[in-house]
């Protein structure tokens, strides 16, 4: 019985070590705490789902961060597709808001816009809303994020291309601005064809009863 | 007792990989050794969530459980007794029907193989076939 509590002791501590040594693998080059880039002057308007003549447009100002963005993403996020994008009553404009003391947010909405350059922004947007954990680590998500871009399709070799050159780093820094400019000082904040949404419930029978009812005026 | 020792060798090798595959999904283990590129198309998906909990997750606890009971029936006490060959054995086939549903979605509802989850797959199989032949001689 000694020798079995021997080998099951060393096995623990065999087992304890690799787990270690797994969890002390350097990271990849660190995404956080980047210095703030000057904003760039492309003119992007944010990635857009829907169609050009909805009679709505609503504006979505999100940090991939943020607990309440996730909430809306996995939630409430796929019925408003259902029963206002798909049905091509409301166009949806994707903004990225990074919060400053959110350490990851910046490098999240990176990668999915480097998921955008191959045409799978929102694909992206899912996976880093859907798979929200390394938001509540501190840890760098940098491979986890690779993970996802494998895992939604795009070419690994020009995301990681993408990602070494930070090219996008000044777009997001434009929205934020933009972001600020209008007045947001939270995420998620909401505009409907151009006026904020106040109310911090964000079901999506809310913004239901909203576009019914510019629609019902627009006739 | 052989039985019992069996069992909690292998418990302690899957809450290994499970604590593996966990701590990868809560962002505490940066990329996994998995070769295929399966285990992160598994890990990532919407499946790798089980009643609000990662399924990792449930595998942590599973074999801890199945780790703890079986070291419990190696005292003394209980050395003599059935009851803790009965309760692995009810543990080790929730684990096997749990494995089993969790590999039909792996391999038909994601299109991906996850070398660690078939590792799991294995040790769990291997638990259940010893518990069950512990039930049968005890």
């Amino acid at each position: 019985m000694k020798r079995f509590y021997v080998v099951l002791g060393l096995a623990a501590l065999a087992g304890g070590a690799w787990l270690t040594y797994q969890a002390r693998r350097p990271p990849a080059a660190g995404p956080g705490g980047a210095a703030v880039p000057l904003p760039a002057t492309d003119g992007f308007p944010g990635y857009i789902m829907g169609s050009d003549s909805a009679p709505v447009e609503v504006v979505e100002y999100a940090d991939f961060e943020c607990p309440a963005c996730a909430q809306f993403a996995a939630v409430q996020m796929p019925t408003v597709r259902e029963q206002l994008i798909a049905t091509g009553r409301v166009r949806w404009r994707f903004r990225d808001f990074p919060l400053p003391n959110h350490s990851f947010a910046r490098y999240a909405a990176h990668a999915a816009q480097c998921a955008g350059e191959q045409g799978r922004f929102w694909d992206m947007h899912d996976q880093l809303f859907a798979n929200h954990s390394w938001a509540q680590t501190g840890r760098d998500p940098s491979r986890l994020f690779r993970d996802m871009a494998r895992t939604v399709g795009l070419d690994l070799d020009r995301y990681d291309g993408c990602m070494e050159s930070a090219r996008y780093a000044g777009r997001i820094e434009a929205s934020k601005q933009e972001g600020d400019a209008r007045g947001v000082s939270g995420t998620p904040t909401f505009f409907i064809n151009g006026r904020q949404l106040t109310t911090r419930s964000w079901g999506s029978d809310v913004f239901k009863g909203v576009v019914d009812s510019i629609t019902r005026r627009g006739r | 007792m052989r039985y019992r020792q069996a069992i909690a060798l292998l418990s302690l090798a899957g809450l290994f990989v499970a604590l593996y595959l966990w701590l990868y999904k809560i962002g505490m283990i940066g990329s996994l050794t998995c070769g295929t590129g399966g285990c992160e198309v598994v890990q990532t998906s919407r499946y790798a969530v089980f009643l609000g909990l990662p399924v990792a997750l449930h595998g942590v606890l599973g074999y801890g459980v199945l780790l703890g009971v079986s070291l419990a029936g190696l005292q003394p006490r209980w050395l003599g007794r059935r009851g803790p060959t009965l309760v692995l054995a009810a543990l080790a086939t929730l684990g096997m029907l749990f494995t089993a549903y969790l590999n039909y979605l792996a391999v038909f509802r994601i299109h991906a193989v996850c070398r660690w989850c078939v590792a799991s797959a294995a040790i769990i199989t291997a638990i259940w076939v010893i518990s069950l032949t512990a039930v049968r001689r005890h």
